[in-house]
């Protein structure tokens, strides 16, 4: 059960053309998957994406219609629930509520002696922070305390790979964000590998190395943070991460150091990215220069101020274009904020905008 | 507007529970005349304790209802099982309507068709037609209350204790079974119940040597009702009515869940 193999070339687990049917439904197809050894990887996407049905494929609770998955280099697609060193924490938290949160967690530690089992048992509620909880029945416990319990008896057995399912789901605000912190330094602490399941873009970026996004039961996109907002694979991508404008084009042409220059309905648009043929633009409202005259190189992007909106850190500016589209501008609060129905210059390094194929 | 609602509500309660109470207080009727009230006495239940052959049927009753709702238990709580369990087996849905029919099904039928069962057989009747008769007649209801509970229980606890390693008996034994334990008994319960006061399918399905309590007092009454008969109906419906609060607290308790 103790994880001491250092790291593997082919991933701690693997999940190769994995697919999933529900009679004609299918939740998942042909995914390919690799976590590496103390990875924390975040499943992102809306309900309904397939993210928790990859997960029960991976705890043993549902059978792939296709694809194997391999943990340490052997197959465990056909072994049951109980035989993978792998571990799952519930959305419900699904604690066993006659027993209490010492028999919970000491639920998986059958194969100890009784003194090494109340050891474990009392290691890993000091590790959650609930010493002396142990006698208590689950139902007395707080969101927060119980969501502990459900991570410790998760823990208990030591698992390679550790699934959560919305583990922060269930807690308010305040709480979910200091819970963040702990789960990412607890993570790092044990070397164990986590996959997450998320809906919540926000909680994705500040908890995993890597973010797998997925859309209609397949795997969009995966990467670190950074990349997958900047370099979104589509607009489906670009649009779950954060604010986007998205300008669509054709490409026609490409100049020496890369970048795609495409022809939109504002004229022709300069921006990174591999795509050929039709296209969109993805620009960060953050990229987006606002002038009161005309940039000197590049395109004029003139247009009028339609709406600002004041969010503390930023301000949200609406400009409505030549073409008609609005773009939304994000600038500083100290900015010298121009007022609705100005006339400003729009300008963005076109590096910084992110050039995706059209389709999908 | 309200004093007639508490009055339409005293009538209804008045015309169920009257004829009970009644028997409740002529069975401590001093007087040998049943509806000559003759003072307070208790003498009827020392003649019952004293009657022999009352005292036997009650003996027949409560072994009847002891075995056949454990009987009724397992195999209902098994049919419930499969049904919330098995997944989308061929012929689910009809089996869950067999199982179910028995609970409308008039007991003359049931107790008629049984009989020609044990009779094609070549059984005996007796004892046990009368605990195999009153199984098949709690299993239903048994399969209804526990499938219920089922259906409530969050798969997840399984799920969990699977994955924390316990084999699928080790499930069972350690997270369902607590978990539907209260609808256990209180299905065992109201089984237990259904067999102590049926009389129309023991009638049907019982041979000599086996006569229930219902059966005894039927007989007698058509001799004459005498107090004796409401001292022994009056423990009846005590004993009923304890058993069916039991089951219903049972059920109806938040519990663990």
């Amino acid at each position: 059960m103790a994880s001491t193999h250092g790291p593997d070339p082919a991933g701690l687990l693997t999940c190769a053309g994995l697919g999933k049917r529900f009679g004609a439904h299918a939740a998942l197809a042909d995914l390919d998957l690799t976590l590496q050894a103390g990875e924390f990887v975040c499943l992102l996407g809306p309900s309904g994406c397939g993210k928790s049905t990859l997960l029960r494929l991976i705890a043993g609770f549902e059978t792939p219609s296709a694809g194997t998955i391999r943990l340490g280099g052997a197959d465990i697609t056909a072994d049951p629930p109980h035989r993978r060193p792998v571990n799952m924490m519930f959305q419900s938290y699904a604690l066993f509520p006659h027993m209490s949160v010492a028999a919970n967690i000491a639920y998986g530690l059958s194969g100890l002696r009784r003194a090494a089992r109340q050891a474990r048992v009392d290691e890993l509620l000091r590790l959650v922070r609930l010493d002396g909880f142990g006698p208590r029945p689950p139902d007395t416990l707080s969101g927060g305390q119980r969501q502990r319990v459900a991570l410790a008896r998760a823990l208990a057995r030591s698992p390679r790979v550790l699934l959560l399912d919305e583990p922060l789901g269930a807690l308010d605000r305040a709480l979910r964000e200091e819970t963040q912190g702990e789960l990412r330094a607890l993570q790092r602490r044990l070397g164990t590998g986590f996959i997450v399941v998320t809906h919540d873009p926000a909680e994705a970026l500040a908890l995993a190395d890597r973010i797998g996004v997925m859309d209609r039961g397949r795997l969009v996109q995966i990467g670190d943070g950074a990349s997958l907002y900047e370099r979104p694979a589509n607009r489906f991508v670009a649009g779950l991460l954060g604010d986007v404008n998205l300008i669509p084009g054709r490409v026609s042409a490409r100049d020496p150091a890369g970048l795609a220059r495409l022809d939109t309905a504002l004229g022709p648009l300069r921006a990174g990215g591999a795509a050929e043929g039709e296209g969109i633009i993805a620009l960060r409202p953050e990229r987006i220069a606002l002038a009161r005259v005309p940039s000197e190189d590049g395109p004029d992007l003139a247009g009028q101020v339609v709406e600002t909106t004041f969010l503390g850190d930023r301000i949200r500016i609406q400009v409505r274009l030549a073409d008609g589209t609005v773009w939304r501008v994000s600038a500083p609060t100290d900015a010298d904020a121009p007022a609705v129905g100005e006339t400003v210059h729009l300008s963005y390094p076109p590096e910084r905008a992110w050039l995706m194929p059209a389709e999908a | 507007m309200r004093a007639l609602d508490r009055l339409a509500l005293i009538l209804g309660l008045g015309f169920l529970y009257a004829p009970i109470l009644i028997l409740v207080v002529y069975s401590f009727n001093a007087s040998a005349l049943v509806t000559v009230w003759g003072g307070f006495s208790t003498r009827w239940y020392g003649v019952l304790v004293a009657d022999v052959p009352l005292r036997e049927a009650a003996g027949v009753s409560l072994a009847v209802a002891l075995a056949s709702a454990a009987l009724a238990t397992v195999f209902g709580t098994l049919a419930a099982l499969a049904l919330d369990r098995g997944g989308r087996f061929a012929g689910r849905r009809l089996f869950t309507g067999l199982i179910y029919a028995p609970l409308v099904m008039p007991e003359v039928i049931t107790g008629l068709s049984l009989l020609l069962l044990f009779v094609g057989f070549g059984l005996d009747r007796g004892l046990l037609t009368l605990v195999v008769a009153h199984a098949t007649l709690g299993l239903g209801f048994v399969a209804v209350i526990v499938g219920a509970r089922l259906r409530g229980l969050d798969r997840s606890l399984e799920e969990a204790a699977a994955d924390l390693g316990a084999h699928p008996g080790r499930v069972f034994a350690t997270v369902t079974l607590p978990l539907i334990a209260p609808s256990l008994a209180a299905a065992f319960l109201l089984a237990f119940t259904l067999s102590l006061d049926d009389l129309v399918i023991a009638s049907f399905v019982s041979g000599p040597g086996a006569t229930t309590l219902p059966m005894r007092l039927y007989s007698q009454v058509r001799l004459g009702v005498n107090p004796e008969i409401n001292a022994a109906s009056t423990l009846l419906v005590g004993t009923v009515t304890a058993l069916v609060l039991t089951a219903s607290w049972l059920t109806g308790r938040k519990g663990v869940a």
